[in-house]
């Protein structure tokens, strides 16, 4: 158990120039994309019926906070909103150092037989949300998964396709996506930093 | 260094500008069985030459304190392996302790012990004889037809065990008399040494979870047999000696002419209990490693003559023995080979022994305590030619593996030690020479 | 950490990881489906030289909860007895391709040994009079979850510390986690050479409870076993419960906001009145509940990752 932050992506825990690389979304392209899913889901629900919002620790937690806002700003309606941590069920525990597991917090109504919407930040290679899926089997029965990423940079190495993308984003497998958010990280923006993907395998 | 045939019985040798003993460098004739000649030699024909330049002799050493485990645990060691591993370490005579199975409590048991070593002819090895029948503490053992027998056993003890019943230690100093024996004890009152007690009690046991056990529970019994010496007029031997408090006890008990001898490890010299942070079992002795405080007290007990004698407690014992629990495991640690070297290491490059005073506490007092008189004897004409020849600047890492012992629990491997046996002689012959032991 | 042989091996950060993923395992124990599969594929060995069920289970559902392969080893008789040597036994069981060892052993310091015998990780479930440490991990846990940060907390620890596996566990976690602790206990079940460790160490040493308990956030009742009295380490049960149990009269000297925790098994009437154990004060069915998740979380940290584990 050598990094404490192990579990956080790297561009939390490096102190690296915040102004390297080049910024692809500013804050207010975030909240507009937020803006703009929210009205997707709900358009694709016919509605809020039965949605629960869950987000994958650490940035999907607070996008997914956002998300449920934004649907209450567009149909007044409180969609239950929680966390769903997939440290347990990371295919990759074997070669990474420890990380340390967060919450998951599951709304008291359940996950059975609900249309779950799953939240990330970045969508990469597919085996977050692969391991969400597997945490998911074992918490419930939903009637059906949607999910809902900020960025999606490509380079997918499981057959996993995002129902909401708040931008598209080619980038080189080199290359990484350093996503801020506001309540997370104090300053908000989505960049794209040269360097290696170390722990970036999402 | 040229020599014929060392293995050669009958062989001659001239030992070559040696340091005597410390006193200035000389040749020594060594033939049949003595020491012909001291002082500037030359060579006759069919003399071996051995080429001592730079190393120390000495006479050969005494160990007071030796275990075989033969009969009983050959597996660990045997009469031949011990006096192999004790001529390796200069010795001459090893006293052979009784805690073996069965216990040399008996005249035939004494002399069988005997007669193994006089077979394997490495080292007189003498046997000494149980104070007890069985070690059990109960019943005195046939001492009187133990010291008539072939073997002449003149020291006693029930080592392992304390003779912890007053009475019966009263008794046996007072009937050894008779012939001039001497009861070595092991001092260690049992009520405070009790069950499971591994290790010496301290902050270091309180922290490891360790049941230890004190100092005073070895000098309760120092302090009571001096005052029964005392009483009886007879002679007690103190063995392995371990901690301060004993040693005032020895020193108050000297001053009024009691008749107390005592011996020291050469662990206790220079081990601590901090070295059972590991709970590594080749620590685990009896008595156990004291603190620093201690190892100093004995160190200067044995410069200043307190303790007569360092002795050895060679105790053999087979891996599966030792590979236990810490709590669980054998109490015990090589001693033979390395012996000298720790004397060297810690007495004499310190300044606090001359090679002389070497001499006494290795080979001359322990011959006179045990009452050998073919050892211990000067390195002087017409002397019987039992000596060692030491390189006293020779440095280097302890190889457990290279021990002539049976077995490995050795404390000192990988520790760096300085001094090294280069050869021993046993009444002339060769028993160690370029490593190895000669038969 | 590659072993957690004693309490010292973590760091304060380390052991802020491991209570804090032990809330994550906690929550598990309420789940329909109570499996992670974290340690799919790896294989635990329960080796146990002393009967412990509470222990034994705990981590067995412990390590079968992260979906690992677990087996139960009972050593149980001295190996000394039957010829075998610890080393022998233990060899002979990771000879099976065993990732981690999880050891309890009548003998202090026996983990400590096996961990420099083998490859697998090595968990110490209690040995001797030594150590503890998972114990002390769950009791650090339960007691964060109802009074919140130990920093300059203070606890006083009574009873038999001398045979006690859990003192020294616990002393060097709850320091570890900036706590204050006191040693409570008649000098004769005071650890030896406590004075010094004390004055090394940094914690305190009395043999009066009465003077400790008003100050107290944390009053942790060890066991005291009746066998002691053969041994002189008190003269009758009556007499220790006056000296130093926690009895009804000084629950009322305890500070409103204290809690009281026993790691178990208890004597009630000897060193904890019965209504002591029962107060909503006390922690003692929390600590039990804790276990598994605790453990979890030490088995996770432990085995989780290979990279973790490298030698």
């Amino acid at each position: 158990m050598s990094r404490p932050d192990s579990a956080l992506p790297p561009a939390a825990s490096q102190p690296s120039a915040p102004s390297s690389g080049r910024v692809v979304l500013s804050s207010a392209d975030v909240s507009r994309a937020l803006r703009r899913m929210a009205h997707e889901v709900l358009e694709h629900n016919k509605g809020a019926d039965d949605l629960v919002v869950l987000g994958i620790p650490t940035r999907g937690v607070e996008l997914a906070e956002r998300l449920v806002a934004a649907i209450a700003q567009v149909e007044g309606v409180d969609v239950p909103v929680g966390a769903l941590d997939v440290t347990m069920y990371r295919d990759d525990l074997r070669r990474q150092p420890v990380r340390t597991a967060h919450a998951t917090t599951i709304p008291s109504g359940g996950i059975d037989d609900k249309i779950v919407v799953l939240v990330d930040d970045v969508l990469y290679s597919g085996r977050t949300v692969r391991a969400a899926l597997d945490a998911l089997g074992d918490l419930g029965r939903p009637r059906a998964v949607r999910l809902v990423v900020l960025v999606d940079r490509g380079h997918r190495e499981l057959p996993v396709r995002a129902d909401h993308v708040g931008k598209n984003l080619p980038t080189a497998k080199a290359e990484r996506v350093r996503v801020r958010l506001q309540d997370h990280d104090g300053i908000e923006e989505v960049r794209i930093v040269a360097g290696p993907t170390e722990g970036q395998a999402r | 260094m040229t020599h014929a045939n060392p293995t050669r019985d009958g062989q001659a040798y001239v030992v070559r500008g040696a340091d005597l003993v410390g006193g200035g460098r000389a040749d020594l004739l060594l033939r049949d069985g003595v020491i012909v000649e001291v002082g500037s030699l030359s060579a006759p024909k069919d003399v071996t030459v051995l080429d001592a330049d730079g190393l120390v002799a000495l006479p050969g050493l005494v160990d007071l304190h030796t275990h075989l485990r033969e009969p009983g645990r050959e597996d660990a060691e045997t009469i031949e392996t011990g006096s192999a591993a004790a001529a390796a370490g200069g010795f001459t005579a090893v006293l052979a302790m009784a805690n073996t199975d069965p216990v040399t409590d008996t005249a035939e048991a004494a002399e069988r012990v005997l007669d193994l070593g006089q077979k394997v002819g490495l080292v007189d090895v003498q046997p000494v004889g149980a104070v007890t029948k069985a070690l059990a503490g109960e019943q005195l053992a046939e001492l009187g037809l133990m010291a008539r027998s072939r073997a002449g056993v003149r020291v006693f003890s029930d080592d392992g065990k304390c003779v912890h019943d007053a009475r019966l230690m009263r008794r046996a100093l007072e009937y050894v008399k008779a012939f001039g024996g001497v009861v070595s004890q092991h001092a260690q009152e049992p009520r405070l040494a009790d069950g499971q007690a591994c290790c010496h009690e301290g902050e270091l046991s309180g922290r490891l979870g360790l049941p230890g056990w004190p100092g005073v529970a070895e000098e309760v019994i120092v302090a009571r047999d001096v005052m029964l010496a005392r009483h009886t007029g007879s002679r007690v031997h103190i063995a392995h000696v371990s901690t301060a408090g004993s040693v005032e006890v020895l020193r108050w008990a000297k001053s009024q002419g009691i008749a107390v001898t005592a011996e020291v490890t050469p662990h206790h010299l220079l081990l601590t209990t901090d070295l059972l942070g590991g709970y590594d079992p080749v620590f685990k002795v009896n008595p156990p490693l004291r603190p620093q405080e201690d190892v100093e007290a004995l160190r200067a007990a044995l410069a200043d003559g307190t303790i007569d004698a360092v002795a050895t407690d060679h105790a053999p014992h087979a891996r599966h023995d030792k590979e236990h629990a810490f709590a669980e495991a054998a109490f015990g640690m090589l001693g033979l080979e390395q012996a000298l070297a720790v004397v060297t290491t810690v007495m004499v490059e310190s300044g606090l022994m001359t090679w002389d005073e070497v001499a006494a506490a290795m080979s001359h007092r322990p011959a006179q305590i045990a009452s050998l008189t073919g050892h211990g004897r000067r390195l002087a004409a017409g002397e019987p030619a039992n000596l060692v020849l030491l390189d006293p600047s020779a440095e280097g890492a302890v190889d457990r593996d290279r021990s002539l012992s049976l077995s490995r629990n050795n404390p000192w491997h990988g520790r760096v030690l300085k001094g090294a046996v280069h050869a021993t002689f046993l009444r002339g012959r060769a028993t160690y020479l370029d490593g190895g032991v000669t038969r | 950490m590659r072993h957690l042989l004693s309490a010292a091996d973590l760091a304060r950060d380390e052991a802020l990881q491991i209570l804090q993923t032990a809330e994550q395992m906690h929550q598990v124990q309420d789940r329909e489906v109570k499996k992670l599969p974290a340690l799919r594929g790896r294989t635990i060995v329960n080796l146990f030289f002393e009967d412990s069920t509470r222990t034994r289970s705990s981590f067995e559902i412990a390590g079968k909860w992260l979906s690992a392969d677990v087996i139960n080893v009972s050593a149980k008789g001295s190996s000394v007895s039957k010829g075998e040597s610890l080393r022998d036994t233990v060899m002979t069981v990771a000879a099976m391709g065993v990732d981690g060892l999880v050891i309890r052993h009548h003998a202090s310091g026996a983990p400590q040994q096996v961990a420099q015998w083998v490859d697998a990780m090595v968990v110490n479930a209690g040995d001797g009079t030594h150590e503890h440490p998972t114990q002390a991990l769950l009791d650090a846990y339960t007691i964060r979850r109802r009074i919140g940060d130990l920093d300059g907390r203070h606890v006083a620890i009574v009873g038999d510390l001398t045979h006690s596996r859990v003192v020294r566990s616990n002393l060097i976690l709850l320091r570890t986690l900036g706590a204050h602790v006191t040693l409570v206990a008649p000098p004769t079940l005071m650890p030896s050479g406590v004075g010094a460790w004390a004055k090394e160490d940094g914690f305190d040493t009395s043999y009066d409870l009465d003077e400790v308990l008003p100050q107290v956030d944390v009053a942790m009742m060890l066991r005291v076993q009746k066998e002691r009295m053969s041994g002189g380490y008190f003269p009758t049960p009556r007499e220790y419960t006056v000296g130093y149990g926690l009895t009804r009269e000084r629950l009322k000297v305890l500070p409103e906001h204290a809690v009281i925790c026993h790691p178990g098994p208890m004597n009630r009437g000897l060193e904890i009145t019965a209504d002591a154990a029962d107060e909503a004060r006390s922690l003692i069915l929390d600590q039990v509940s804790a276990g598994v998740a605790v453990r979890m979380s030490v088995l996770y940290h432990l085995l989780a990752s290979s990279e973790g584990a490298e030698k």
